[in-house]
């Protein structure tokens, strides 16, 4: 079933335009992979999902994105309604320098999700042990989240973005700044959360969008030239380009 | 800076006179039996101090009398006074008193005063040498840490002048200024760095900010002078208006440290903050605020710095008016430290030159005080981030 939908979505950085005409169904509860060479466009279209692009000012996003039928790309959006439920996950781990309670806390504690101490303590521990880290921090969530190591970071972020239960979490290459090890833990975490989220993740490697996810989009100088199921695009694309890409002969 | 020391660090030891005071009742013209409070506070204390003066050399011929008197400061009867009201038993006996010795003593005890130049050129006679040798070898001249340098108001006579009033004056218009200067730099970094939309007119802001932090103090020192005094008619001299005069010069230092520590929050961290749902004025109030805190601070203490060791915009709004009180309130006419440095420079007696580099060893503590103030600040609470 069909979570998201975009149809026709033109972005421009003022007069230079970054994505043309890309029309794409998320699925719901699968992970969509979004790959292609630098600067083609996938992570823009990531951001045109929870509408971050709202904070470049040159930024210009033309077309239609629908959720469960709601036009996301509309100036009347709630953007805070939005980004509640599509939470993102960013390349670089981005905890606040505060502690690791905190940091889980602060989504429930400013959308008002939680009634009491007892029921927000069960929220970060639920969320902390989503993200497979309850284990390590149970003894320790007064500590500095920015103290973890950056495995640990990410993993923090990623209980950072389900402690509101979101509905779709958005990650922009989320172990690009983590060794193997700590991937692995990542995308293990990513094949659990699909039971209850769709998940669109944006990464360079071409085996971790083989690995973990269903379905695969690949960009192109702002196009998307190729989605398909993820099988499919890794041993059968349709498309040359496709073909050359994830053959390694360019990109 | 090492003659500043050298000479100012005898400003901080006081010179006095010791010598012998008969508190007779005649003198003080007390009638009754046991005299009460007041009947001391009302007596006439000329002649007892006269007398305790005079005994010291009691050959000297009546007409002479002043050179002896001149050695103390001009205050000697109320501290003869003093005494006698602290001390009620006192009354009839003869005791020992300390006086505080004139400013000339003062620089002959501390080594200040050359003594091989003519009679006629020194404030000093040889009488008065003579008395002083004598007094000295007895163990009458005492040297002791100088206490009224630190609570007494200025005066005009050297050896009575303190920087009370001029250190209160300082601190209330640091106080003053901050009030006024912190809040409005803050909001208005804030509102330039997150809020305003980027065009012409938020650049002609931020150009002209830029352009004030470099405008020279004494125009500020005008505008003061006319719009706080003229127009809106706030008491002169006062640390009030002194205050607001010094924050608008620290007002662009603090909105420039500011928005440079609001910069230098990681964009991740708004993202962060967003990307969960936060509003924009969540966003900076949580997260971009608080961290931007210690450069803001350290940025405003140095501001405040700067604005402690400004004398031309007060000395353009009057707080160089010579104040022998010491202000409870910001709306008591004050002098501050840099301005009470000017005055006293401007003064002939010798007295007046230790008390001028004293009072800027006190001011440069006060500076270095605050610099390591504003050091702590930044060290201890930066947050470090990934």
């Amino acid at each position: 079933m069909s979570k998201i939908k975009a149809e026709n979505v033109n972005v421009y950085y003022g007069s230079k335009q970054a994505l043309f005409d890309v029309s794409i169904d998320i699925a719901e509860k699968e992970v969509t992979a979004l790959i292609g060479p630098s600067g083609c466009g996938k992570s823009t279209f990531l951001r045109c999902l929870n509408r971050m692009n709202d904070v470049i000012e040159i930024c210009r996003v033309e077309g239609s994105i629908k959720m469960d039928n709601l036009e996301l790309n509309s100036r009347k959006l709630d953007v805070v309604r939005l980004r509640e439920n599509v939470g993102m996950v960013f390349q670089k781990p981005n905890p606040f320098p505060k502690t690791i309670y905190e940091n889980v806390a602060y989504g429930p504690t400013i959308h008002g999700i939680a009634q009491s101490k007892e029921e927000m303590d069960q929220i970060v521990e639920t969320s902390l042990k989503k993200a497979a880290l309850w284990n390590e921090v149970k003894d320790r969530l007064d500590e500095i989240g920015t103290g973890l190591s950056g495995g640990q970071q990410q993993r923090l972020c990623i209980a950072r973005a389900i402690s509101v239960s979101p509905e779709v979490i958005l990650m922009d290459e989320p172990c690009s700044a983590l060794d193997p090890i700590a991937t692995a833990q990542i995308e293990e975490l990513i094949d659990d959360l699909k039971k209850e989220v769709t998940i669109v993740i944006v990464t360079h490697s071409m085996s971790q969008a083989a690995r973990v996810s269903q379905k695969t989009g690949f960009f192109h100088l702002g196009k998307l030239i190729e989605f398909g199921p993820t099988d499919k695009i890794f041993k059968n694309p349709d498309n040359q380009q496709t073909q050359d890409y994830i053959t390694g002969r360019f990109g | 800076m090492f003659q500043i020391f050298s000479k100012g660090y005898s400003a901080f030891q006081k010179t006095w006179i010791v010598t012998e005071v008969h508190y007779d009742k005649e003198l003080l013209l007390i009638d009754a039996e046991s005299p009460s409070k007041d009947d001391l506070e009302n007596a006439d204390y000329y002649d007892v101090a006269y007398k305790a003066m005079t005994s010291l050399d009691p050959g000297l011929p009546e007409e002479e009398d002043r050179q002896l008197i001149q050695m103390v400061s001009y205050k000697y009867e109320t501290e003869v006074k003093d005494l006698l009201l602290k001390n009620p038993d006192f009354l009839g006996k003869i005791v020992p008193i300390k006086l505080t010795a004139s400013d000339d003593v003062d620089q002959v005890h501390k080594g200040n005063y050359p003594r091989d130049i003519p009679e006629k050129n020194r404030r000093v006679n040889d009488y008065q040498l003579q008395i002083y040798d004598m007094l000295n070898e007895r163990g009458d001249i005492l040297s002791e840490f100088n206490i009224s340098f630190f609570t007494s108001p200025d005066s005009r006579e050297a050896e009575l002048a303190g920087i009370a009033s001029s250190f209160m004056g300082t601190v209330f218009s640091i106080l003053v200024c901050l009030a006024f200067s912190f809040p409005i730099a803050v909001l208005a970094a804030i509102y330039l760095e997150e809020f305003a939309p980027k065009n012409k007119f938020t650049d002609f802001i931020e150009v002209n900010i830029n352009n004030l932090a470099a405008v020279p103090s004494i125009v500020f020192g005008l505008l003061g002078l006319g719009v706080l005094l003229a127009v809106f008619n706030l008491p002169r001299s006062t640390p009030l208006v002194g205050g607001i005069t010094l924050s608008l010069m620290t007002l662009p230092t603090i909105i420039i440290a500011a928005r440079a520590s609001l910069k230098a929050v990681p964009p991740s961290i708004r993202e962060a903050a967003l990307a969960m749902g936060a509003s924009n004025m969540q966003t900076t109030m949580h997260h971009t605020v608080p961290l931007s805190m210690p450069g803001t601070l350290s940025g405003t203490i140095i501001g405040l710095a700067q604005a402690l060791g400004e004398t031309a915009p007060l000395i353009l709004i009057g707080m160089v008016a010579f104040v022998n009180t010491i202000p409870g309130t910001p709306v008591d006419p004050a002098a501050s430290l840099p301005v009470q440095i000017y005055i006293w420079s401007e003064s002939a007696e010798r007295g007046f030159v230790e008390k001028v580099s004293a009072c800027i060893m006190v001011l440069l503590a006060f500076l270095i005080l605050m610099n390591l103030a504003a050091q702590i600040v930044r060290h201890k609470f930066e947050k470090k981030w990934s």
